[in-house]
């Protein structure tokens, strides 16, 4: 029909219904992109709520892992990575590192000795730009095998129903392993006597464009001293906060930074197994903390500490993990960020102004 | 029929209807999902959102320098002032849309990498307040731009089913004077 020709009332209503067609495919498509249609989805949302449990978040904090105090330093690469790496951060030199000593838990208050898990954040700035964050805890493997383990975790794991946590173990026999590491390792009393793991793979590519799928842990130099957890307890809620400022404002602290190589039949999906022990290892340099600051005023505290912030010479894995943490971590941040007036998160008898 | 947008707009024009469209669905994929899509995804939505920024610099200048077809004489005054306020709208979203995402995540000391290579750099300090308001911004803008390109697509087909007035013809990706109705 040429143009500019009236059309019949009829074909203008089929027109109009499918205009309207048009644009109710694309809206709905649009809202079930967004996940509006699809409650059960795991979304970064989902997996916040779950951390906060029933109490609700502590607001202005970070939503896990929310006790932490900062630490400035430098990382002092030996070069030894260059073998695996192009990563400029591991060629032979000292960049400064931004980092942050903390636990795992949601609440910023509490006591040490009830937090089984010890974590590390870290960036190290590399001088032509790039950036490698990281952030790490010190069992040697993860509790579960997936994101959607670790939801299911937190959900049980704030169940008033008595049976949850053993329906969760039953569907989720690598848990037993992490409940075992928990009841039987001894603890410490200071962070610079804690070893940290990367746990999840990566994978490093070196000048030749070969991959190497790796894991990495910080092994700490000072003498490690195991302490009961009612050792720890006697020594004070805040005990590791306290010491390691003491200890650090006395010598800086070193860590050697430990790359373990995969071998090929070595799987990298699963951070809830360790690789075998016989795996080789190559010590890429040392983390040396030189200063420890108040989270409130630190450096570290506007900083999330992605672990798929990563240099040229490396990425993730198969590992589903980084890609969570950083779905997860940047909802945490960008709310976070926006509580800021709310934090220090006081605790309610804290904030009884003193008579 | 009124002269069609030259070649080069129309080119830019549906270039950009795929990217930005594209660009939507991602962000508003990403932000809700925790799978390992997540990385490509959020790779993909910094990288062509610095591509839309670029383009829509380009497009700026052909538009200030060829103009538009005048719009039919026997279009009312409200759709005109519609179709021209929705034009400075898309304006407006596809350059601040990607600088707002630049600015807040340099507001958030993110460093700032496109395909895994060229670094950008940060144009806003680190801070938390500005990180909020453009974190919300980038939000509800991001929806205010949907509903844009959901309006515009249903205003482009009611100007080419219903109203047959030759304005959807001026930005048709085929030529329209090849037709032979013309």
């Amino acid at each position: 029909m040429p143009s500019g020709t009236p059309p019949s009332s009829a074909r203008a209503l089929g027109s109009f219904v499918a205009i309207l067609a048009v644009a109710g495919i694309g809206v709905g498509a649009f809202a079930y992109t967004a996940g509006w249609l699809t409650p059960d989805r795991l979304t970064p949302a989902r997996m916040l709520a779950a951390l906060d449990g029933p109490k609700g978040p502590a607001l202005g904090h970070r939503r896990n892992h929310a006790k932490g105090i900062c630490f400035t330093g430098i990382f002092a690469a030996n070069g030894e990575g260059q073998e695996i790496t192009r990563a400029r951060v591991l060629a032979s030199g000292e960049y400064p590192v931004i980092g942050r000593f903390n636990l795992g838990t949601t609440s910023p208050d509490s006591p040490d000795a009830t937090v089984r898990v010890r974590g590390l954040g870290l960036q190290i700035s590399a001088p032509d730009g790039s950036v490698w964050r990281a952030a790490m805890i010190d069992p040697p493997f993860f509790p579960v095998a997936t994101p959607q383990a670790f939801y299911d975790l937190q959900v049980a794991s704030h169940s008033t129903d008595h049976g949850a946590m053993p329906a969760f173990i039953a569907q989720h026999p690598e848990f037993r392993a992490f409940a075992e590491w928990a009841g039987s390792a001894p603890w410490t009393g200071s962070y610079a006597e804690t070893g940290f793991n990367s746990l999840d793979s990566f994978i490093f590519t070196d000048a030749q464009g070969y991959d190497h799928p790796v894991r990495w842990s910080l092994l700490p130099e000072a003498t490690v001293t195991a302490l009961t957890q009612a050792q720890l307890a006697a020594l004070g809620p805040d005990h590791l906060e306290q010491e390691i400022r003491t200890r650090v404002a006395a010598a800086p602290q070193r860590w050697r930074m430990v790359v373990t190589l995969a071998d090929p039949a070595d799987q990298t999906a699963d951070p809830s197994k360790a690789w075998p022990e016989d795996r080789r290892r190559i010590e890429v340099g040392t983390l040396i903390v030189q200063r420890i600051e108040a989270e409130r005023d630190g450096p570290c505290r506007d900083i999330n500490f992605d672990p798929t912030v990563l240099p040229d010479g490396m990425r993730v894995s198969d590992d589903p993990f980084p890609a969570a943490r950083s779905a997860a971590y940047a909802r945490s941040y960008n709310l976070r960020a926006a509580e800021v007036r709310d934090y220090p998160y006081q605790r309610p008898a804290a904030t009884e102004a003193p008579r | 029929m009124t002269r069609p947008f030259t070649a080069w707009q129309r080119l830019l024009h549906w270039a950009m209807a795929i990217a930005i469209l594209a660009m939507l669905f991602i962000g508003v994929g990403m932000v809700s999902t925790l799978a390992p899509a997540y990385l490509p995804l959020i790779a993909t939505h910094r990288t062509l959102g610095i591509v839309i920024l670029v383009l829509a610099v380009v497009r700026l200048g052909l538009r200030w320098r060829h103009g538009a077809p005048p719009l039919p004489a026997g279009m009312p005054a409200p759709m005109r002032l519609a179709a021209h306020l929705s034009h400075y709208a898309f304006y407006v979203l596809m350059l601040g849309m990607p600088l707002i995402g630049w600015a807040m995540m340099s507001a958030a000391a993110y460093p700032i990498v496109l395909l895994g290579l060229i670094r950008l750099p940060p144009i806003l300090p680190q801070n938390d307040a500005l990180h909020t308001l453009l974190w919300n911004a980038h939000v509800y803008l991001a929806f205010a731009f949907f509903a844009l390109v959901v309006m515009h697509v249903a205003a482009a087909l009611y100007h080419a089913l219903i109203r047959r007035d030759g304005v959807f013809e001026t930005m048709a990706p085929v030529r329209a004077d090849r037709a032979p109705a013309e």
